[in-house]
């Protein structure tokens, strides 16, 4: 029982640390987000959109690489995409961290099955799925 | 339509499906393509792009005002990942060689899934009678803080938990939404884990399944930056707005408002599809 309890309190503050790990994420994305859209609004914001068509080929930032290739030039829509990434990675960074929390606890099979997880997300990255 | 224009209403509307979505317990996304789609003409592809990227805001941003009245069990998410994330990798798949037409019935019927689930009266089936192996071998039982103390609990049907999670990953990464309806069927009914935190838990597991298929999403060029930028900044801000008014107001009037508008969109997005 006395193992159970401190057991419980361990989880309590990495979960913790977890959740001002999450607020950050989205803080710091939303503030990314944010500034590509003020800088590509006060550019363009005149010009004429339509999305009833799903085109691909139109979104040129669909790529880290391109992502990042963008970044150099300060570009509106590269640095919102540069946000949304961070995005994507904060409930990943979770998985990662829990990971290290399962290390510390010497519980090798869930360091194993969140490293299982972390290879599935790692293989959505590299995924080609034909359009 | 102008950029400025297209940006301040989905603005408003990401920001109102942010608050609802958050108040009703049903998350942004189911709301968010109804939006897109049949308000503002944008197609399917590019409105579960931006979907998948408001379910991992509020996702992520829930889960930290989470943390402080439930307990997620950890190692029951990590385990059920395993086949949210590898099945949201199938839906995505599924969803290159299906019309956009069938995804717009298939998001309909859940739609109106959702809705039921959403009114349904939740029973806490949860005990402490340890019958399943998988739940001890894979250590899933677990305990939670109550006014009376902490209370253990045992998981149960690991396998139909598992099959479940499955479905509800596929749907995932077809839809673009968090499928937190089907999550709550397979951790509150199938696997009898207590409300507190299957609610917490499923979150967490919203979180990393989205994250999986948005991945993908982002390579096949549906998630497009001008709608991204204010769908996730309105659902970001509605999302926070709402889980401070969610701890003074009761919302069941609310949520019966919102189950006849779903409704509503939901049969729209069926005829809309059937139509063509």
């Amino acid at each position: 029982m006395q193992v159970k309890n401190s057991n419980y309190f361990i989880d309590k503050d990495v979960q913790l640390l977890l959740g001002t790990l999450l607020r950050v994420g989205v803080l710091i994305s939303s503030a990314v987000i944010l500034l590509g859209g003020i800088i590509f609004l006060s550019t363009q914001s005149n010009a004429v959109v339509s999305f009833s068509e799903f085109k691909p080929e139109q979104v040129k930032i669909s790529s880290i690489a391109n992502i990042f290739e963008g970044l150099k030039t300060f570009d509106g829509l590269a640095i919102i995409q540069f946000g949304v990434l961070l995005l994507i990675f904060t409930p990943i960074a979770r998985v990662v961290f829990s990971i290290f929390s399962f290390l510390l606890e010497k519980d090798y099979l869930y360091v194993v099955i969140g490293t299982i997880v972390l290879c599935v997300i790692i293989t959505s990255l590299y995924l080609d799925v034909a359009h | 339509m102008t950029v400025l224009v297209f940006t301040l209403i989905v603005l408003v509307g990401a920001f109102l499906a942010g608050l609802l979505g958050s108040l009703t317990g049903l998350g942004g996304g189911v709301i968010i393509i109804p939006l897109l789609t049949l308000g503002l003409g944008v197609d399917i592809h590019y409105a579960i792009g931006a979907s998948i990227i408001s379910v991992i805001a509020t996702s992520s941003g829930s889960a930290a005002a989470y943390v402080k009245e439930g307990i997620t069990n950890v190692r029951i998410g990590m385990f059920l990942e395993i086949a949210t994330t590898v099945s949201a990798i199938v839906g995505v798949v599924i969803a290159t060689y299906i019309d956009a037409n069938s995804i717009m019935v298939v998001f309909g019927l859940i739609l109106l899934f959702s809705a039921f689930m959403m009114l349904k009266k939740k029973i806490d089936h949860s005990n402490n009678e340890k019958t399943s192996i998988l739940a001890s071998y894979f250590k899933l039982n677990g305990s939670y803080p109550t006014e009376d103390g902490v209370k253990q609990y045992a998981v149960h049907n690991v396998i139909g938990g598992f099959a479940m999670m499955f479905v509800a990953g596929t749907l995932s990464g077809l839809l673009g939404i968090g499928s937190g309806a089907l999550k709550v069927i397979g951790m509150d009914n199938i696997m009898k884990i207590p409300f507190k935190v299957s609610t917490t838990t499923s979150n967490f597991m919203i979180g990393v399944t989205a994250a999986a298929s948005a991945l993908i999403y982002l390579h096949k060029g549906q998630i497009d930056p001008v709608i991204a930028m204010p769908v996730s900044l309105g659902v970001i801000l509605g999302a926070t707005l709402g889980a401070k008014i969610l701890i003074k107001t009761k919302t069941d009037k609310l949520k019966w408002v919102f189950a006849v508008v779903i409704t509503f969109l939901a049969l729209q997005m069926i005829y809309n599809g059937l139509i063509g």
